[in-house]
């Protein structure tokens, strides 16, 4: 009977809570339903080599990173040099996927900006980006040994992101 | 981040500008009857409060091609629903689906309803029980009754 007068305090603080979280929340952070999935089948041409193809199936076995990019996308040049540091490190190989550009354009960003990619494979149509959800280049997808999405992140990857969640989780993936 | 807000504006500006041409519509006006009707209900994820069928953003261009195709290939709207949930997630249904994480979501506002219904029916109750029933003297019963007879009284006078 006492305590009464604090019900409405009591409902205020969780109406705090509630609007904290919900203003502190990225509304483009879209939860992914790929995660813990198989990544989608592809089978499309590469970007440096045309004539080649790249397909997931051939990554089986061993842990790897896609990174969606493009060179009209202004954070994926932001995000570049990260991306060359996580090259370096050799930790597990990164894949680009190239979305939505033309091909010279995209040739002219790696010779320009450096090549962190073991090969980037052309979605100039973004057909390929549909499937794997994108839509805020640049995206990045860990895919363990077996193909599963283990992890995406979107939006540019940062050097603190590199060290906290993605070379712990690529080191966890290639131990399992 | 900076790309989504390019993203962003260039949807807004893309709105404003009728320079451009309209999408080219299918051959076929039942397929685009159907596209409209199936995107209304969809969110483009990079306009956030624009439909799939409102938004001129590129990837909302792609996306109504891609529907475009599967009611071509005779796809049913559940199926180009699951189609687009299974890729982008719930999110991209303006109507989310019942399913135990969104219950609080859809049963949440009848519960706060009922519990509303509950407070005020207690408050009620409570209020009646604790009027104050006052018993008239037998000194109040005499007073009355004069100043009653005086009205009849000062009545009949006028």
């Amino acid at each position: 009977m006492k305590a009464k007068f604090l019900i409405p305090l009591l409902i205020f603080i969780i109406l705090v809570a509630f609007l904290a979280i919900g203003l502190n929340r990225d509304p483009h952070e879209v939860p992914s339903p790929l995660i813990n999935k198989a990544a989608p089948a592809f089978d499309i041409a590469q970007l440096e080599q045309p004539n080649k193809n790249f397909s997931p199936v051939s990554m089986k076995g061993q842990v790897w990173i896609l990174n969606v990019w493009a060179s009209w996308c202004v954070a994926c040049r932001e995000e570049h040099p990260v991306l060359v540091e996580l090259a370096k490190s050799q930790i597990a190989p990164v894949i680009g996927l190239d979305y939505k550009d033309k091909r010279e354009d995209a040739l002219a960003m790696l010779a320009r900006q450096g090549n962190p990619y073991a090969l980037s494979a052309f979605d100039g149509n973004g057909r390929v980006g549909i499937d794997y959800g994108v839509y805020g280049v640049p995206e990045t997808y860990i895919i363990d040994k077996a193909g599963i999405i283990r992890f995406k992140h979107i939006g540019p990857i940062t050097t603190e992101l590199l060290n906290h969640k993605i070379y712990p989780l690529v080191s966890e993936l290639k131990k399992s | 981040m900076k790309s989504l807000f390019w993203i962003l504006l260039t949807c807004v500006c893309l709105n404003t500008s009728f320079a451009k041409d309209a999408a080219p519509l299918a051959d076929d006006p039942v397929v685009e009857q159907r596209l409209i009707s199936i995107s209304e209900e969809m969110r483009c994820l990079v306009c956030q409060n624009e439909s799939l069928a409102g938004s001129r953003s590129d990837l909302a261009n792609d996306l109504r091609r891609e529907i475009r195709i599967l009611i071509q290939e005779g796809k049913s709207d559940d199926q180009i629903r699951t189609f687009m949930v299974e890729r982008y997630g719930d999110f991209v249904l303006y109507r989310p689906p019942v399913k135990p994480i969104t219950w609080l979501l859809w049963i949440g506002p009848f519960v706060i309803l009922v519990i509303g219904i509950a407070v005020l029916l207690r408050y009620l109750r409570r209020r009646n029980q604790n009027m104050p029933s006052t018993t008239l003297s037998e000194a109040d019963n005499r007073k009355i009754d004069a100043l009653l007879n005086q009205e009849k009284r000062d009545g009949l006078n006028d």
